[in-house]
């Protein structure tokens, strides 16, 4: 009896060892991402603090960091704001074509270009920006100032190379389109087919099919997608600091030669040259970059669970 | 309210493969009509058909004419859509809208049809449909509660409020009882006993005891083999199938010998 009980338990043991190996993997990596981001987030704050402490007086000649950081920190929000409005109708147009629209030969092939598109270089879509997209919409910004210049978003002087922020923003734009609709494809293709069938049983047309059971359905995965693509514009540097000029200014105006422009390319164009306090302060405003996204990211998620109820999710 | 039925010679194919076969059958308005047979036998397939839904699965097709009151529901200028809201259909698993509360998913099918509806006039209809789903009583105080709270045989019901809501004349049941418990099984044969006196029901069931319970009618469907087309072997009073068919298979089947 006792040596049928033993073995027994010997015959458990390589399964008990399994799920021990794995559940210590798994711990491991969840508290590396843990101690990644507490290590970044440590780092940020221990160089920032003095340009936090140095008299404001010695900050940028004299301005002081919060003068200095406002700007950008609006020209960060502007430009990610902007690429979204222009990119999200266009993913979730394009999501949903490839997903309830589009036969299906025609539906894979888009979704391989979607997600090639997303794994090209930023600097490749910061040299088309420059190269082939400034120069081509110049002529319609100045028809914009000229005939739509009473709209404050459209006030001239107009730029005569086309570089303003309008132009990053579709760059961006372009940028952050695959990871959108990478995402809400996947999330509309799980759309459950009982509950699309409820709606055309209802006698709903494919369009109000789509407006009664996918899109209900799909909302929190594209609050989350839109967030993705939000996180990288709002951290993009190499397109803004191709295309655009810099000056620290806020202005809503979109196609002026005067630009406000965002932390991320700031810092990347002034660390080459930054020294002593410079340093820091250029440090800093990552810091201020950090807690955008984070609050933005926290913003999501309230909005996701306010209506956790009705997500479908029971 | 409730129509009339008829059906001549109807093939379904889902691309090349037969499916049903020569199916002719005519439903009476305000009558309980159960399809039954053994699985794959293209009971559900038909029944699909009365609404044009099996368009929904790509390459699945229909030769045949499918009247209701007289006009062919195949008839090149008809919209499936506008068949859809006449002939509601409540399917084999609960499906009400997630992201709805309850009165939204009761009023989800007539929201598609008439956005401006005041207020009042929706209030109304949410208690009417309810009633006549005999689910008012136990969701009156949580209206704006998700449906998916709700127990499977009461999402059956607020399925089927949902389906009456838009007043078709017409109401397909595609095993509606199957993924519940008796209890609401019971709730909802009596609520179709109750249905019957304004729609005309078409029921699939695999319960041979529900078809004699709830039905005035029953069509018999079979299959010589797989990969052969279903087929309508005997359609009659509810009360002639049960006790004394005129059909060997029929009987073989009724009396439990197979399926």
């Amino acid at each position: 009896m006792a040596i049928e009980v033993q073995e027994s338990t010997q015959a458990k043991a390589p399964g008990r060892m399994g799920d021990k190996v794995f559940s210590t993997s798994s711990l491991v990596a969840g508290s590396l991402i843990l101690a990644v981001l507490a290590a970044v987030a440590i780092f940020l704050v221990a160089q920032s603090l003095p340009a936090f402490l140095a008299d404001p007086a010695d900050v940028n000649d004299g301005q002081g960091f919060w003068t200095y950081v406002i700007p950008l920190v609006f020209g960060t929000i502007w430009a990610a704001a902007l690429a979204l409005v222009i990119a999200l109708p266009f993913a979730i147009g394009i999501a949903l074509f490839i997903s309830h629209f589009a036969p299906r030969k025609l539906a894979q092939g888009l979704g391989y270009v979607i997600d090639l598109l997303a794994a090209v270089p930023s600097v490749v879509f910061g040299l088309w920006g420059i190269t082939v997209l400034a120069p081509a919409v110049q002529p319609f910004y100045s028809w914009l100032v000229d005939n739509l210049g009473w709209i404050p978003l459209f006030a001239g002087p107009v730029s005569g190379t086309g570089r303003s922020i309008l132009t990053v923003a579709v760059v961006l734009a372009v940028m952050i389109l695959p990871i959108i609709t990478a995402l809400s494809r996947e999330i509309f293709l799980q759309t459950p087919r009982l509950h699309e069938e409820a709606a055309l049983a209802l006698g709903a047309t494919r369009w109000e099919m789509i407006k009664v059971a996918v899109l209900p359905f799909g909302r929190p995965g594209i609050i989350s997608a839109t967030m993705l693509g939000l996180g990288r514009a709002l951290g993009e540097t190499m397109a803004v600091a191709m295309v655009l000029s810099p000056s620290v200014i806020i202005s809503f105006a979109l196609i002026q030669s005067q630009n406000p422009t965002t932390i991320a390319a700031n810092i990347a164009l002034n660390f080459p040259e930054a020294h002593d306090l410079g340093v820091n302060v250029l440090i800093a405003t990552g810091l201020i970059l950090f807690l955008i996204t984070l609050l933005v990211n926290s913003l999501a998620r309230m909005v996701i669970n306010r209506r956790k109820a009705f997500s479908g999710a029971n | 309210m409730s129509k009339r039925i008829e059906v001549k010679d109807l093939n379904v194919y889902y691309g090349k493969f037969k499916a049903v076969e020569d199916v002719s059958l005519t439903i009476e308005p305000r009558t309980v009509t159960a399809f039954i047979g053994p699985s794959g036998c293209g009971k559900s397939t038909f029944l699909r058909t009365l609404n044009r839904m099996h368009e929904v699965i790509p390459g699945a097709r229909v030769e045949g004419e499918v009247m209701i009151d007289g006009k062919n529901l195949y008839d090149a200028d008809v919209d499936p859509v506008l068949v859809r809201r006449q002939v509601g259909m409540v399917f084999q698993r609960p499906n009400p809208f997630p992201t709805m509360s309850i009165a939204d998913n009761v009023l989800a099918g007539v929201k598609l049809n008439n956005n401006k509806m005041s207020k009042s006039d929706a209030e109304h209809l949410v208690e009417k449909s309810l009633k006549g789903a005999n689910l008012w009583k136990e969701v009156k105080d949580r209206l704006n509660l998700p449906g998916s709270g709700l127990s499977g045989g009461q999402q059956q019901r607020l399925c089927i409020a949902r389906a009456i809501a838009v007043s078709p004349e017409v109401i397909l049941m595609d095993e509606p009882c199957s993924a519940l418990d008796p209890i609401s099984t019971l709730a909802i044969e009596d609520l179709i006993d109750e249905l019957k006196a304004k729609y005309t029901i078409v029921i699939v069931t695999h319960n041979m005891q529900q078809a004699s319970r709830v039905s005035d009618k029953t069509a018999f469907f079979n299959i010589a083999g797989t990969g052969e087309p279903g087929k309508l072997i005997e359609f009659d009073d509810t009360t002639t199938i049960f006790e004394n068919p005129h059909v060997q298979a029929t009987e073989d089947y009724i009396s439990g010998r197979f399926g």
